[in-house]
């Protein structure tokens, strides 16, 4: 604090709020862009809007108050964040409110949360925390261990079940995991057990109505009407938005309800729809600098804690931002992944914001740090 | 502690190791970005037709329109058959809030009851909430109006119009114009077969009979698309094109239906039937059979009950006598007996012979009597046909012989269908031959000949073969089809069909002609013609013949007594005419089942309605029950 007072002109104002401007001006640009298209895809109902405004909000005001945290209080915390999470996991399986299905609420009595939602981040950090004790690269046993603290809360969220939370949480940590440093022969190893797995996956662990997602991914066109409705008409919509698009409020497949979860999980298809090719790529831009001032946050932060930590929410963002325009084009099975930023709905947005609100504070005390 | 670790590690190294890993993920997602690409790319552009094809697919959805059916006229514009707004309460089920409310509130209003409910929540069932459902159908004037006055309190409730056929001449005319109906499963089988189901995919009503039936191609009209917009759910969101239908043609028929009626009132109380025929050109003026029936009830769907009762009742109201009533022709046909006779030479003008009251064959033991029992005395050709002597016609058809009989009569159209623009159309019975070969597996016997030379026998006619027989007479030989279109309208222009004709009779001796309609001139207008009495005193000139049909064959000895007979089993009364004589006009038929003599029944009847053709006249009831025959 001293020396940035000596040194005015080399903090902005940016550093002192502890805020990333080009991050904050590519989650705005995003935020406004999801507002738009779920103008659209609503149905133009302003209460909508305004919903997500709010959310949006509380959301920002989360990311703007991590910012402030210093990283060396996430460290100190991963651990402890970590085992009440978990213990959180399995409170959710044997009292958990059930919804649409599922096993993820957890009832506090003043308020209802989904646990695996914090999960996003104490997994990463737990991971980050654990790996960053040792020098890096990690050992076997550290991997191992590693893998363990991995696995343990990802199979207690694909057994409430919601499997598109326990693939991004599983590839949070395997992101940490990667970015520290293990070995490709590993890599390969690993990646051969995992077909192995696969397998066993899906004769014991998988729930009926998830195997017949990914049977209807394989093929939609089997049962146009039934399960592989949702990924016709999907398909449908973003085809005939063809190069340039039908026009905002134009899409016929959308406007007219062809498309399921329109402003929710599908938001993509809408988007494509009305925006066409052009608009695709201008999104996928828009995402790439989110994504790469993200990784250049976490090259330049000094710590190794941070330098994972940041690289993993970077990639996790990503991974959202893949399955879901891969799950709504029909390159994924449907896994319930919202497009990151754009779709309609608050839990998963207030985590996304939480983590960017980590990644500015790691990026504003990297500078601080690294003028010693 | 942190800071401690801090200071231990090569810190170079695990950023530079975190550097090259951060690469491999950049390569790795561009990697993924490029794959997204791609298939966004064969989506958006490589298959861009095909999904463009398939979103409009969705939502858009080509609706049929139906054609207006065409009306149908008499031969003076009076409309016969039109299309009425019917107006139904439709219920819009989901824009009621509280629909048994509403429901109870309309059965207070215009007294619906719990049938009408009850259907109305079966129909409602299987429909899309936002579907009009009727409550009730048929609406009444008052009934519109009463509901129009409180519409406000009924939100999503509404009185619709729609088009639906109409008969306001009833009774009068069900048989020869037929009505509308649902089509049925049959039609639709008989539509697909004919490649014209498209045309009909908006259609709910076909012609199931009479001219509605015969001319629907022409009625129906060529069906329009309506190109719309809907949602997920099918609703319509707005129309994108349309392309309207072509109405169906405007009929005119030669029917006068004054002239009708008229004919409907003489046969009140009977079965039978009565057609007039224009003699010039074979169009009908009126074809009429009783008793009738409503046919507006089939338009908007019998109850069974209802059908029942047309099905079961005796008196047969279903069937359209004029043209499937199948009765012998009795002697109404002894003038084209008498035709045939000249022509082969059989007899000469100057042929007599002595009528004692019967006729015997020899070798045959039975005997065949005359109607009077004792006899004409000396009669020739054209006093046999006025007086209506059976012996001289026993005796000339034997000696005729039956080959040629069915051949000549058959050219008069016995034995056939006439060829009238209607379905249903019995063809009757011209016996011959082979035709009682092959029915009965019987050798024909001299003793068939001399019952068919009275026309009973084995031969049977329709009125409407008879019909025509005598307008070919009249015309001497030139056969006219009778058709009951006369034309249609063309762009608000009556366009009037050819008469339809078919090669004439060329007779070796034309004069016979002239013997023949002279005996039949003979029969109203000379004092002991069998008609004479029926048409004393007319301002105009006719002719014609009277027949009494034996419904049951008697033994020789027996006496006929009608007032013994059970009702069923008494005689046909038959007249054929035309007037006037010199230059005829019209030809007319008269059958009526069980009434007793054809001069005495038919004859009244026919001379009635060419006192309306003639003179316009209101027709009054002339009693004449003791007319000769």
């Amino acid at each position: 604090m001293l020396r940035s007072k000596l040194e005015p002109n080399r903090r902005s104002l940016w550093q002192r709020l502890h805020i990333d401007p080009w991050l904050l001006l590519g989650l705005l640009i995003l935020m406004g862009t999801g507002l738009v298209v779920i103008y659209s895809a609503g149905g133009q109902d302003m209460d909508l809007i305004l919903r997500q405004v709010i959310r949006l909000g509380l959301a920002l005001g989360v990311m703007f108050a991590l910012a402030q945290v210093p990283p060396s209080f996430f460290m100190r915390v991963s651990i402890y964040f970590y085992f009440a999470g978990i213990l959180m996991l399995v409170a959710v399986l044997l009292v958990g409110d059930i919804g649409k299905g599922a096993q993820r609420w957890l009832d506090l009595g003043f308020m209802r949360f989904q646990p695996s939602e914090i999960m996003k981040l104490t997994v990463p950090m737990m991971l980050a925390w654990y790996i960053s004790r040792h020098h890096l690269p990690p050992r076997i046993w550290q991997i191992i261990v590693g893998f363990l603290l991995l696995l343990i809360p990802t199979l207690l969220i694909a057994k409430q079940p919601d499997l598109g939370t326990s693939l991004l949480i599983a590839s949070s940590g395997i992101f940490v995991i990667f970015l520290a440093g293990i070995s490709w022969r590993l890599i390969t190893t690993a990646a051969l057990l995992i077909s192995g797995f696969v397998p066993i996956l899906w004769m014991f662990l998988m729930q009926e109505y998830q195997k017949q997602r990914v049977l209807t991914f394989l093929n939609p066109e089997s049962d146009p009407l039934g399960s592989g409705y949702h990924i016709i008409q999907s398909k449908i919509a973003i085809g005939s938005g063809g190069v340039s698009g039908k026009g905002w409020l134009q899409g016929t497949q959308s406007q007219l309800e062809f498309l399921p979860e329109r402003h929710t999980d599908f938001i993509f298809a809408v988007f494509s729809e009305e925006f066409g090719l052009i608009g695709i790529c201008l999104l996928l831009c828009l995402y790439c600098v989110i994504i790469l001032r993200g990784m250049i946050i976490a090259m330049r932060a000094q710590e190794a804690y941070s330098k994972l930590l940041a690289g993993s929410i970077t990639l996790t963002f990503f991974v959202y931002v893949f399955v879901n325009m891969g799950m709504v084009s029909g390159l994924l099975p449907v896994v319930g992944v919202p497009l990151p930023l754009v779709s309609y709905g608050g839990t998963s947005m207030v985590t996304l914001l939480a983590g960017f609100g980590m990644l500015m504070a790691i990026s504003t005390q990297k500078r601080m740090m690294s003028r010693e | 502690m942190a800071r401690k670790r801090v200071i231990i590690r090569d810190h170079t190294a695990e950023a530079n190791l975190f550097a090259r890993r951060t690469f491999f993920t950049l390569v790795g997602i561009a990697l993924l970005i490029s794959l997204l690409i791609s298939n966004l790319y064969y989506l958006q552009v490589t298959r861009h037709t095909d999904y463009q094809t398939r979103s409009n697919g969705n939502r858009i959805k080509v609706l049929p329109v139906a054609p207006n059916r065409g009306l149908i006229y008499d031969r003076n514009g009076i409309l016969l058959a039109e299309n009425r707004p019917s107006f139904s309460l439709e219920i819009i089920p989901e824009q009621v809030e509280d629909l048994d409310a509403t429901l109870a509130e309309l059965s207070t209003l215009l007294g619906i009851s719990a049938d009408e409910i009850e259907d109305f929540h079966h129909e409602r069932k299987g429909q899309r909430r936002f579907k009009p459902v009727a409550l009730r159908t048929r609406l009444s004037e008052q009934e519109v109006a009463l509901f129009s006055a409180n519409q406000h309190r009924f939100p999503g409730v509404a009185v619709e119009a729609r088009l639906t056929r109409h008969y306001p001449q009833g009774e009068v005319l069900t048989h020869m114009l037929g009505y509308v109906a649902k089509i049925n499963k049959k039609d639709l089988q008989k539509l697909t077969e004919a490649g014209e189901e498209e045309n009909y995919a908006a259609t709910h009503n076909i012609g199931k009979q009479g001219v509605e039936k015969f001319h629907e191609s022409l009625l129906h009209g060529k069906v329009g698309y309506q190109e719309v917009e809907v949602n997920n759910q099918g609703r319509i969101i707005r129309t994108l094109d349309f392309k309207p239908p072509v109405p169906g043609e405007d009929l005119v028929l030669n029917i006068d239906v004054r002239l009708q009626q008229v004919v409907r009132q003489q046969l009140e109380g009977y079965r039978g039937s009565v057609i007039v025929i224009d003699a010039r050109d074979g169009g009908v003026l009126a074809l009429y059979s009783n008793p009738s029936y409503d046919p507006n009830l089939f338009v908007h769907g019998i109850s069974s009950k209802d059908y029942r009762a047309l099905l079961q009742s005796p008196d047969r109201p279903l069937i359209n006598r004029a043209t499937q009533g199948q009765y012998p022709p009795a002697s109404t046909v002894k003038p084209h007996m008498a035709l045939l006779g000249l022509e082969q030479g059989v007899i000469t003008p100057q042929t007599r012979m002595f009528d004692s009251g019967s006729y015997a064959l020899k070798n045959v033991e039975r005997k065949w009597r005359d109607w009077k029992k004792w006899g004409h005395g000396w009669v020739d050709v054209t006093r046999a046909i006025e007086v209506s002597c059976d012996t001289f016609f026993y005796d000339m058809a034997f000696r005729t012989g039956i080959d040629k009989i069915s051949d000549m009569m058959s050219e008069l159209g016995f034995g056939d269908y006439t060829g009238i623009d209607l379905y249903e159309e019995s063809d009757a019975t011209l016996p011959s031959r082979g035709w009682k070969k092959a029915r009965y597996n019987q050798a024909w016997y001299p003793g068939d000949t001399v019952n068919v030379g009275i026309g009973q026998g084995l031969w049977t006619t329709t009125p409407l073969q008879l019909a025509k027989s005598v307008t070919t007479l009249v015309n001497r030989g030139r056969r006219f089809v009778p058709q009951l279109m006369r034309g249609r309208y063309v762009n608000g222009e009556l366009v009037i069909n050819e008469p339809k004709e078919l090669p004439p009779i060329q007779l070796r001796n034309p004069e016979n002609w002239e013997i023949v309609l002279d005996a039949m001139y003979g029969v109203v207008n000379r004092e002991h013609g069998t008609g004479h009495k029926a048409f004393k005193g007319t301002h105009y000139v006719s002719a014609g013949k009277t027949g009494t049909a034996q419904v049951v064959s008697m033994a020789e000895d027996e006496e006929y007594d009608a007032a013994k007979m059970a009702e069923h089993l008494r005689d046909n009364a038959m007249y054929i005419g035309f007037a006037p004589y010199d230059n005829p006009e019209i030809v007319i038929t008269v059958a009526m089942e069980n009434a007793g003599g054809g001069g005495s029944q038919a004859a009244p009847i026919a001379r009635r309605v060419m006192d309306y053709y003639f003179d316009g006249a209101k027709p009054e009831l002339v009693l004449n029950n003791d007319a000769a025959q």
